[in-house]
């Protein structure tokens, strides 16, 4: 039987904040789904008929977006989700080291999860933090700059004990010391 | 003016304590030029994109496309609803500037969108980031808030009869959502298929309306050119790209970063004195000046070159985004532009053919030759995909992933041909 998933009041109150900024229902698709995601972790179909229900949209169209961009988890994911960007810049200051380093930690390979369910890992694509490569994205949210294998260590150690890293500052250098060198 | 950058005084993120904060950003003069332009008389909406226009800030999105031109598009108002997407999808790979504006001086964007919007008669501007910064989006939604509650963003701004809502909004996971028709789609809560122009957005945007799409960046320079005038503007850096420009320079140097600095910087400059120079004392083996479709140039072909369109042109290139990957003497060229070519591969949208199909053949084939199966004859092969995509589908992205094929085939082919094996030929 199919599982069933609810929006709570507050979810529906967040749904409807969505809905006034826009003129039409169907640009709250994306923020919905966001909605969703947060709420239950992933937008399998169930969900994905969920926000359609909610905002009184096709199925077909909510899946259509749901599955077209890559930050919905279509199927379960672990608790942590850990995306090592491997692109370019990410590619020649190591990324690819880091992401090697922790499969071999985790016992996992990218698109895998933990049997504890702990923890996923993704290879994924540019996340705009060129400069502090190489660097991952935890569960869609919080970015890891200037990765190493002592932080990765750490990062890990922290998140089995519930505590996710807080955003770091990279700052601008400053450039009035390169102006008065 | 090559050598001015030393004595610049930053503009877009000047070193100001807590300007991300609304009243701090007032006290340093912030929305004094949204007030001007709604209040004083002598600012009519087309005094605004004249003076945008002659400014000549050119957009620094990628495309270099004079900005006040862009607004001076926009049909005359009908009375109906006009919009603004201001586009903050920063996926091009080494780009990562616009989340310093969100993060350090998002006032200063919110001012300059709102003049934006004063100046096409606009009603709405939705500010679209991407998925991927939801620690930016949270701040851009903070300073957002506090604009609205000191009445920049509502009804009656400044007593006038001037109104604009202001919303952000954020994607969920797609490069092609920064080409600018694909973002509108996703932001009316679709796939991204990018539109096929005409009709342009100025004609049908959002919602068949008219809509302008500015990149964060260039929106953040309006501000400046209203309160100090566009002779300013173009007086900053290189004649035919005036302005400050946010660097991006990531990669194989000792300090990366984003650098706010005059536009037409001496690439050496940049990578030698702004970044500290190589890694490890290593010799530089290319650079990729402006995210990773602009096309690669070798270390020896980069010398007088400045980081300015016109420059990087002549050299074979392209300014971009002024994102910067630099990659030293050890680099793999095989490897990173396999690399290349799987990102642009992930990232089609699947709508055209010669993308879909091309981008997944060029990442095969580099895959090929990476892993030391390659032919000689599959660079030609190479080569020839890359003439079968361009100029061939709706949006440029098919252009995005056939350039840096191309270029560095043709700029590193020794290095290319000594990873292939030897063709077999019949004998005739």
């Amino acid at each position: 039987m199919e599982e069933t998933y609810k929006f709570t009041k507050e979810d529906l109150k967040e749904i409807d904040a969505i809905k006034a900024k826009f003129p039409e229902v169907m640009p709250a698709t994306l923020p919905t789904l966001w909605v969703a995601q947060n709420r239950f972790g992933h937008v399998e179909p169930p969900v994905q008929r969920l926000v359609a229900k909610t905002l009184d949209l096709p199925e077909s169209h909510v899946h259509g977006v749901a599955t077209f961009y890559t930050q919905y988890y279509k199927e379960r994911k672990g608790k942590y989700v850990l995306d090592v960007c491997t692109t370019t810049s990410c590619q020649l200051c190591g990324g690819y080291k880091m992401l090697h380093y922790l499969e071999d930690k985790l016992g996992i390979k990218a698109g895998e999860t933990t049997d504890d369910g702990m923890f996923s890992i993704q290879s994924v694509e540019c996340l705009g933090a060129c400069g502090y490569a190489p660097m991952m994205q935890i569960t869609n949210d919080v970015y890891v700059n200037n990765l190493t294998e002592e932080k990765l260590d750490e990062v890990i150690d922290s998140l089995k004990e519930g505590k996710i890293p807080e955003f770091e500052s990279v700052g601008m250098p400053l450039l009035e010391k390169i102006n008065n060198k | 003016m090559a050598s001015d950058w030393k004595s610049f005084e930053p503009i877009l993120i000047p070193d100001i304590p807590n300007l991300e904060k609304i009243d701090v950003y007032e006290k340093n003069g912030g929305y004094k030029a949204f007030e001007k332009v709604v209040k004083g008389n002598d600012w009519k909406p087309e005094d605004v994109v004249n003076e945008v226009k002659a400014a000549n800030i050119r957009g620094r999105g990628g495309a270099g496309f004079n900005a006040g031109l862009k607004w001076s598009f926009m049909p005359p108002a009908d009375g109906g609803p006009r919009y603004l997407a201001c586009n903050g999808d920063e996926s091009e790979p080494g780009t990562f500037k616009d989340r310093k504006i969100f993060e350090y001086n998002p006032h200063l964007f919110i001012e300059g969108a709102l003049i934006a919007a004063y100046a096409m008669e606009i009603t709405t501007i939705y500010v679209y980031i991407r998925g991927e910064y939801y620690s930016w989006i949270k701040m851009m939604e903070k300073a957002l808030s506090d604009a609205r509650s000191k009445g920049y963003v509502g009804k009656n701004i400044f007593g006038s009869d001037y109104s604009v809502e202001f919303e952000v909004t954020g994607g969920a996971g797609a490069y092609i959502c920064g080409e600018e028709t694909s973002m509108l789609e996703s932001l009316e809560g679709k796939r991204g298929y990018p539109r096929v122009k005409p009709p342009f957005p100025a004609q049908k945007g959002l919602w068949g309306r008219p809509t302008t799409i500015n990149n964060i960046e260039t929106l953040a320079n309006v501000p400046g050119v209203i309160n100090n005038g566009a002779d300013w503007f173009t007086n900053i850096g290189a004649e035919t790209h005036p302005g400050p420009v946010l660097y991006g320079i990531s990669g194989h140097v000792n300090r990366p970063g984003v650098y706010e600095l005059p536009s037409g910087v001496p690439v050496m400059d940049l990578i030698n004195e702004v970044a500290q120079g190589i890694r490890g004392g290593k010799k530089l083996k290319g650079l990729i000046p402006g995210g990773s479709s602009t096309p690669i140039l070798r270390a020896d072909q980069l010398d007088g070159v400045s980081m300015d369109a016109d420059s990087l042109r002549e050299a074979g290139s392209m300014m971009g985004t002024a994102g910067m990957i630099v990659m030293d003497e050890d680099t793999d060229m095989v490897d990173a532009l396999w690399r290349i070519a799987h990102f642009y591969h992930h990232e089609s949208c699947g709508q055209c053919t010669p993308c879909r199909e091309g981008t997944g053949w060029l990442e095969k084939i580099l895959l090929k030759i990476k892993n030391g199966e390659g032919e000689i004859r599959d660079l030609d092969l190479l080569l020839d995909v890359t003439t079968q995509m361009e100029g061939r589908t709706i949006c440029a992205l098919a252009d995005a992933a056939a350039w840096p094929v191309r270029h560095t085939i043709n700029r590193f082919r020794d290095e290319f041909e000594a990873r292939c094996k030897k063709s077999v030929h019949a004998v005739a």
